[in-house]
């Protein structure tokens, strides 16, 4: 298989995220201060920020990988897609647990409607949770990538222009911690910053990870496919794409356009009188 | 000799990790026939979507009439007419309506929609909403709407299917190769080597995707076909 | 070893090498075809516009049980009739590319010498005007069943921001609708897409229309609202007019 490792530098890129994570959750338990108000629970303020940031970041990447599936029409361009978002998908819901947790904590009810950041991400997730079904919903192959790509560009632009109505939507009938984050106290700052590096790096290894357990999957299908015969059982239905490694070129059709092997040598063809 | 009407080299088209084509090739001259056959299942309609620009080639040389899929797919359309299994037609306008529509879309005049429901023979069933057709009647409206634009490559997928001795007589003029001022160029999907042999220049027989046939007409055999169905 | 999957062929949209040799009238004439054979169908099936009508007379009706009241005003006759009109807009949505999908009418268009982007076009005038009638029974209805203040000084502000609303219901609709057509569950992505794209159309119309439907104090719609809602249709009709290609293909 003349295939490049798809795994190269995933060691390093782990190694890398676990001392983010572990710097970063030293930092927030020993060095940020308490916060006066908040108190222990505005900690958390340090994982759900950092998530929320990430998640949009990777829907919208999600979008852009899109693009580049549209105008290459490269199945690899549709799996890091489809990668991107799923994982921010994942990071998302744990954004609304998070904070969720932490409307309790701070105003004591379980959800806030005057959070526009937190509103306007209820949104954006309740409108990629249908990314995968979309593609559940396609058989064929090209097609499922191809509409969930319009999808992902659609949705990547929404995320912008949604986070713009609902905040001008929104009355603040409280101050917004988010709006404070330019007037972070220095260790604060810092440590919000290392947080964000932390988790942006957890996602890229995580993303990382499940791209090169796709593509090696799809190189065994691959030799199996040829090992064994050729017209294996088709995959069942998935919503994932199926990471369609490079393939060796098949050997050229002779000159009389049959594939080798093929039964018939005739006469040149084209050539009836 | 003139350039040819289709050229293909290592057409491949996939369906996700399967191949529908493998490996295609052939090189048709203008005003030829070229007849299809192959068990279902063996891409003979993949192979005819690809012709029609509705399918893309994953790879491979894919040239018909002088002009390259998928880039110059634009400068096709218009010129080929397609008859696929289904009939493309809105059932709940009529037969004259659908072709008008058609007619718009293609640029060609009303009388011509006129002329064709006549030749079909639909009489007073052209202003019934095609739902209430029968199927023979139904697969006569599909054929007036594949020549409409009078193309210049006429591909047809199994065109007399549903249809009984005399309507095929009504319709084969239609679809046939025309006159010797201008002879089309056809690709024909059959089933039948016992009547459609007769009328191919060429004969591709599919299995699996895989071309397993390539052949001048007058050297293949009913039975060498048979053995594509095996 | 070759990278591109299908030979390294141009992939860009063909649309794109048609401009050149295309006269422009021929795009319109495509629209105005598409158009024809749409409203042709629509009135020999019927099966979009009065069922969307009955929907929101219904919806009112039902909206009086659920709420318990006889009259409504400001942000709740503003919610109320905003959401009950995108509802009934997701049921012609729904309709929009079946009879193509299942009759063959996609691929009867694609073989056609045309720019693609005249099916959008058409698509979208046709679900605008199919929205501009279900307003015409659903804005009186409402006036009568529910609304407390009377609706006539509320007009010239109403009319205009339905139509901004309206614009982005029919080209997130038909980008959505032809998304989900050609799917397993078409009927229920179709909502489950357009419900969460449609939330910026029902902010900036619920925020316009509710100081237009007050007793007392009534004002006109923000500016800025309708700004925002104008920004939001153009932002989603260009991009429909992007990648509307991609999904007519096969």
């Amino acid at each position: 298989m003349a295939s490049r490792p798809y795994g190269k530098g995933l060691r390093a890129l782990s190694i890398t995220t676990v001392a983010a994570m572990t710097a970063a959750l030293a930092l927030v338990f020993f060095y940020a201060p308490l916060e006066a108000e908040q108190g222990f629970l505005q900690k958390i303020f340090y994982v759900h920020v950092p998530l929320a940031i990430v998640s949009l970041c990777g829907f919208v990447l999600g979008g852009l990988l899109a693009i580049q599936h549209l105008r290459t029409r490269d199945s690899r361009w549709d799996m890091r897609s489809y990668v991107a978002i799923h994982m921010a998908l994942i990071f998302g819901l744990a954004t609304l647990i998070t904070g969720s947790i932490w409307a309790k904590g701070s105003w004591g009810h379980w959800w806030v409607w005057n959070e526009p950041t937190l509103v306007s991400f209820l949104i954006v997730f309740l409108l990629y949770a249908t990314y995968q079904p979309l593609r559940f919903a396609i058989e064929d192959p090209e097609r499922q990538s191809r509409y969930a790509s319009v999808f992902a560009v659609t949705a990547g632009a929404f995320v912008p222009l949604n986070f713009i109505a609902v905040r001008m939507s929104t009355s603040f009938l409280h101050p917004r911690t988010l709006s404070s984050t330019s007037n972070l106290p220095g260790s604060m700052g810092f440590t919000f910053l290392v947080s964000v590096v932390a988790i942006a790096l957890l996602y890229a290894t995580l993303c990382k990870y499940e791209l090169t357990v796709k593509h090696t999957r799809a190189q065994v299908r691959a030799l199996r496919r040829r090992l064994v015969a050729e017209d294996s059982p088709a995959r069942g239905r998935s919503a994932a794409p199926s990471g369609l490694p490079e393939e060796e070129p098949r050997p050229a059709p002779g000159p009389d356009g049959l594939a080798p092997g093929g039964q018939r040598f005739g006469s040149a063809p084209g050539t009836a009188a | 000799m003139s350039a040819p009407a289709l050229e293909l080299s290592g057409l491949i088209r996939r369906y996700g990790e399967r191949e529908a084509l493998s490996g295609v090739g052939l090189s048709l001259p203008p005003g030829r026939t070229l007849v299809v056959f192959g068990p279902n299942g063996a891409g003979k309609t993949t192979l005819l979507r690809v012709l029609a620009t509705l399918l893309r080639p994953h790879s491979g040389r894919v040239r018909v009439l002088g002009s390259d899929l998928p880039e110059d797919a634009w400068a096709v359309r218009g010129r080929v007419g397609l008859l696929a299994h289904e009939p493309l037609l809105y059932r709940e306008l009529s037969g004259a309506e659908n072709l008008r529509y058609h007619a718009r879309l293609h640029r060609v005049s009303e009388a011509r929609v006129t002329e064709l429901l006549d030749a079909v023979a639909l009489g007073g069933r052209a202003d019934e909403p095609v739902r209430t057709l029968s199927r023979g009647m139904v697969q006569r409206v599909a054929v007036a709407r594949a020549v409409l634009h009078d193309p210049e490559l006429l591909l047809l997928d199994e065109p007399y299917a549903n249809l009984d001795p005399a309507a095929i007589e009504l319709v084969a003029p239609l679809i046939g190769v025309g006159g010797d001022g201008r002879r089309r160029t056809r690709v024909l999907c059959s089933h039948d080597p016992g009547r459609d042999l007769a009328e191919a220049d060429l004969v591709l027989g599919l299995r699996g995707g895989r071309p397993e046939l390539l052949a001048d007409a007058a050297s293949v055999t009913p039975a060498e076909i048979a053995e594509l169905y095996r | 070893m070759s990278t591109a999957v299908d030979g390294g062929a141009a992939t860009a949209p063909e649309r794109s090498e048609q401009s050149p040799a295309r006269p422009q009238p021929a795009f319109w004439s495509t629209v105005a075809a598409v158009m024809r054979k749409e409203l042709l169908v629509e009135l020999r099936t019927l099966e979009s516009v009065p069922g969307m009508s009955l929907f929101a007379v219904t919806t009112f009706v039902v909206f009086h049980f659920a709420l318990n009241r006889g009259s409504v005003e400001g942000d709740l006759a503003a919610g109320i009739l905003w959401v009950t009109l995108l509802f009934a807009a997701i049921l012609g949505v729904n309709r929009l590319f079946v009879a193509d999908a299942d009759q063959g009418g996609f691929d009867g268009f694609l073989l056609a010498p045309v720019d693609r982007a005249a099916m959008l076009v058409a698509k979208v005038a046709t679900l605008l005007l199919y929205l501009l009638a279900l307003e015409l029974v659903a804005v009186p209805a409402f006036s009568i069943l529910l609304l407390g203040p009377s609706v006539g000084p509320a007009l010239p502000g109403l009319l205009a921001t339905l139509a901004l609303g309206d614009v982005g219901v029919a080209v997130i609709g038909t980008l959505v609708a032809a998304m989900a057509v050609r799917t397993r569950s078409r009927d229920l992505l179709g909502p489950l897409l357009t419900l969460p794209l449609f939330v910026p159309i029902v902010i900036g119309g619920a925020r316009c229309t509710a100081p237009l439907l007050e007793f007392a104090h009534r004002s006109g719609p923000s500016g800025r609202w309708l700004a925002t809602l104008g920004v939001y249709d153009l932002v989603f009709g260009l991009l429909a007019y992007a990648l509307f290609d991609f999904l007519l293909e096969d």
